[in-house]
């Protein structure tokens, strides 16, 4: 590692953890309604769509008419962009007149980026118009991430309310974190972007006429407004086929780092934005620690491992370094690891270098971040809810362990809080374990892998892991655009969002009914370090219990093969 | 359910109307305006006006007289833009390498360099690392008949040095730079 790799490191910290409290603070106060900066500016608009829309901002909803306004928003929002794919060659913005998208790749691409996933069988580049980008995905960018925002919202309203029936207004969430979330942050980022080279324009591709003399096209688009959003709202759906190793897509080392802090930069104050419901910052802070202790664990262990140079090179006509396929130069090691890292940390899924080719145990790291159902960080929303589920599974061991009714910040967890806690947790088993099974010993289907020996097998279970944690990253060699895959794919994307979704918003219902038992001397206290020690083994022994015998099946397997 | 369809419905358009028009519109407003060479693709043209590609995308070059880019999976195709998605452990990336380094191996130089045997994430990386643009310095001062010196000052000129990334020269602006200084023979 160089000065420069240290710094790197150093800034990207510095970018998510010192806006964190500020920013964490903001979204309470634009979500719970209060006036902002912004306020005066967003204000009409925010206005303007509740009277369009037959919406009144002060009712509240009940958790089954949250899930149901939730529910019919994301079917309207599949629908549409199911529509946009499907019938691209008929409509207009479509320079390179491209033709509509199959049927099952449609569905595929439609459920992806409803979901926050952002699973991509096909290139965007080649196949689809400036309409659809723009009106099709950059849209459910937004409002994918603002779906998550609400649903984490309702959950802490859930936890910090007593005897109340009502976890607020679905419509006016959504709307909010949409215009004032994201929305700023990302006009912001798209400019910073378009700066250090990325394209902004509507003009056809440009046919140039190489040094050399040969024909090339270049490709162009509306392409930093949607990079903005896709890092920023944990997505991850690259404009360009290979996302953001693309150079148009990630044109400098800078560029990489507003990118790569954009992942988290939101999911990172969302936890100061729980402690501000709860009025307990402590809570925040040792939720944090968890994060960044597993972050950091991942983080060196993936480090180490993708400076081992590749033995299979070994000759002395080449040179031993680190190995660089499928790194892109301007990043290098370490800016790619961190990538790698973060992006499967957060559930974002966007890559500056291939997957498939990082060392095992660099792979390994990608697959047990996502394993852990993305709660390191995580989703916009999603990363922190499924973090508070893991929360009240340790509480309730806490309180087999020392014989008490386990309580969270005075709420008290029951039979059907339990219940509930238990149905998300097959979320990740049924997804990855179930459908991935099915994919490898079906010889049509498993035929898709592109690399032989237990890195194929990696290929198959990465694929199914992203889905079901809806990361989107892939191990890409993997032939995907199978009618097959790209139903049961989607199958896994809408198992891992609304399997987590539904039982949130259910438990935050029956949280919000309870009385709040004053915190007392006997309580088990939540905040210090024995309980991010507790938590921070509960997670690794959830994951490690459910999916070793699949690592070892893979990455483990080729670890040891290529005797590192 | 009624109460349900007419938020969802109005809500996805007017979301659809300011996310994705709105928007991209005004980003690309802003764009144009403060930053239009990077919003229209960094585009590098000749004397003439004529358009040789972007700065920010490698080409192919064949011939001792160019200085050569990273490989690219994908033949430097820019749509669409593709990797090797081969595994560590894949025997084909080994065969590749050791073929790739039989052909550029210098004896006088030591191993030849890790970024000209390997393909980019892309495939349109445009960038090396200055020691892998130094390991060919003497094939391209030979054959276009230049002072190791002068073109080592012109490489010198081309690295830049991010704070917060490894030091990298553009291949393509390096090469079109050399061709002012000393035209490849036709």
């Amino acid at each position: 590692m160089h000065s420069y790799d240290y710094a790197l490191l150093l800034a990207f910290f510095a970018l998510v953890l010192l806006p964190a409290p500020w920013l964490g603070r903001f979204y309470y106060k634009v979500m719970e309604g209060q006036r902002t900066w912004l306020s005066p500016l967003l204000g009409p608009v925010e206005r303007g769509c509740y009277r369009l829309a037959g919406v009144d901002p002060a009712t509240e909803q009940s958790w089954k008419t949250y899930a149901l306004a939730l529910l019919a928003f994301n079917l309207a929002g599949f629908g549409l962009l199911f529509a946009v794919l499907l019938l691209q060659g008929h409509l207009p913005l479509n320079p390179q007149h491209l033709p509509g998208q199959e049927w099952s790749l449609a569905f595929n691409t439609a459920v992806s980026f409803m979901t926050n996933t952002n699973w991509q069988s096909y290139s965007g580049e080649a196949s689809l118009s400036y309409l659809s980008q723009m009106l099709g995905l950059t849209v459910q960018n937004f409002v994918s991430a603002a779906t998550g925002l609400a649903v984490l919202v309702a959950l802490c309203r859930g936890i910090a309310r007593r005897s109340a029936s009502t976890l607020g207004n679905f419509w006016v969430d959504m709307t909010r974190a949409t215009l004032y979330g994201l929305l700023p942050l990302c006009l912001l980022l798209a400019l910073l972007l378009v700066w250090q080279g990325v394209p902004q324009t509507f003009t056809d591709y440009v046919h140039a006429l190489t040094l050399q003399g040969a024909d090339q096209v270049i490709p162009l688009g509306p392409a930093a407004s949607q990079i903005a959003i896709k890092q920023l709202g944990t997505n991850g759906g690259g404009f360009f086929g290979v996302n953001s190793a693309h150079p148009f897509e990630n044109p400098s080392a800078w560029s990489n780092l507003f990118e790569v802090a954009s992942i988290i930069l939101i999911p990172v104050a969302l936890v100061f934005t729980f402690g501000h419901y709860v009025k307990d910052l402590r809570q925040s802070r040792a939720i944090i620690a968890c994060m960044l202790a597993l972050f950091v664990i991942g983080g060196a262990t993936a480090l180490w491992s993708e400076y081992q140079p590749n033995p299979t090179l070994n000759s002395p006509l080449v040179e031993q370094t680190a190995p660089l396929e499928g790194k892109e130069s301007r990043f290098g090691t370490t800016a790619s690891v961190l990538w790698s890292v973060t992006t499967t940390a957060a559930s974002n899924g966007s890559v500056n270098n291939m997957h498939d080719s990082l060392n095992p145990l660099s792979g390994m790291v990608a697959l047990v971040n996502m394993m852990v159902g993305e709660v390191i960080f995580g989703g916009v929303g999603a990363g922190l809810y499924g973090m508070l589920l893991n929360v009240l599974i340790a509480v309730f061991l806490a309180g087999l362990m020392i014989g008490r009714t386990p309580e969270y910040l005075g709420k008290k967890l029951q039979a059907r809080e339990v219940q509930l806690l238990v149905a998300t947790l097959l979320v990740m088993p049924v997804g990855v374990l179930v459908l991935g099974a099915l994919a490898t010993s079906l010889p049509g289907p498993a035929a898709a892998v592109s690399n032989p020996g237990p890195h194929g097998f990696s290929q198959l279970l990465y694929a199914y892991t992203s889905a079901s944690a809806n990361n989107g990253s892939a191990f890409a060699g993997l032939g995907a655009n199978t009618t097959f895959h790209n139903l049961m794919i989607g199958l896994g994307m809408l198992i891992g969002r609304f399997g987590y979704i539904l039982p949130v918003l259910a438990l935050a219902g029956s949280l919000a009914l309870k009385k709040s038992a004053p915190v007392g001397q006997n309580s088990f206290p939540t905040h210090g370090p024995l309980f991010v020690t507790l938590l921070l083994v509960t997670i690794l022994l959830i994951g490690g219990l459910t999916f070793l015998p699949a690592l070892a099946l893979g990455p483990v397997a080729e670890y040891l093969s290529l005797g590192l | 359910m009624t109460t349900l369809v007419r938020p969802a419905l109005s809500l996805i358009v007017l979301m659809t109307l300011i996310t994705g028009a709105v928007y991209p519109l005004v980003v690309t407003g802003v764009a144009q305006v403060a930053f239009p060479e990077q919003a229209n693709g960094s585009l590098l043209r000749d004397d003439s006006g004529q358009v040789r590609g972007s700065r920010l995308l490698a080409q192919p070059f064949s011939g001792a007289g160019w200085f050569q880019p990273r490989p690219s999976a994908a033949d430097y195709a820019t749509v669409s833009s593709g990797a090797s998605n081969l595994a560590p452990s894949n025997p084909a990336l080994a065969k590749r390498v050791g073929e790739q380094a039989q052909a550029l191996y210098v004896p006088a130089q030591g191993p030849v360099p890790l970024a000209l045997l390997t393909t980019s994430g892309s495939g349109l990386d445009p960038h090396l690392p200055p020691a892998a643009v130094a390991y060919q310095l003497a094939r391209v001062a030979a054959a276009r008949q230049l002072p190791l010196p002068a073109l080592q000052a012109l490489v010198e000129q081309s690295t830049l040095h991010p704070l917060v990334g490894p030091p990298v020269v553009n291949i393509l602006a390096l090469n079109a730079a050399l061709d002012q200084l000393a035209p490849a023979s036709k």
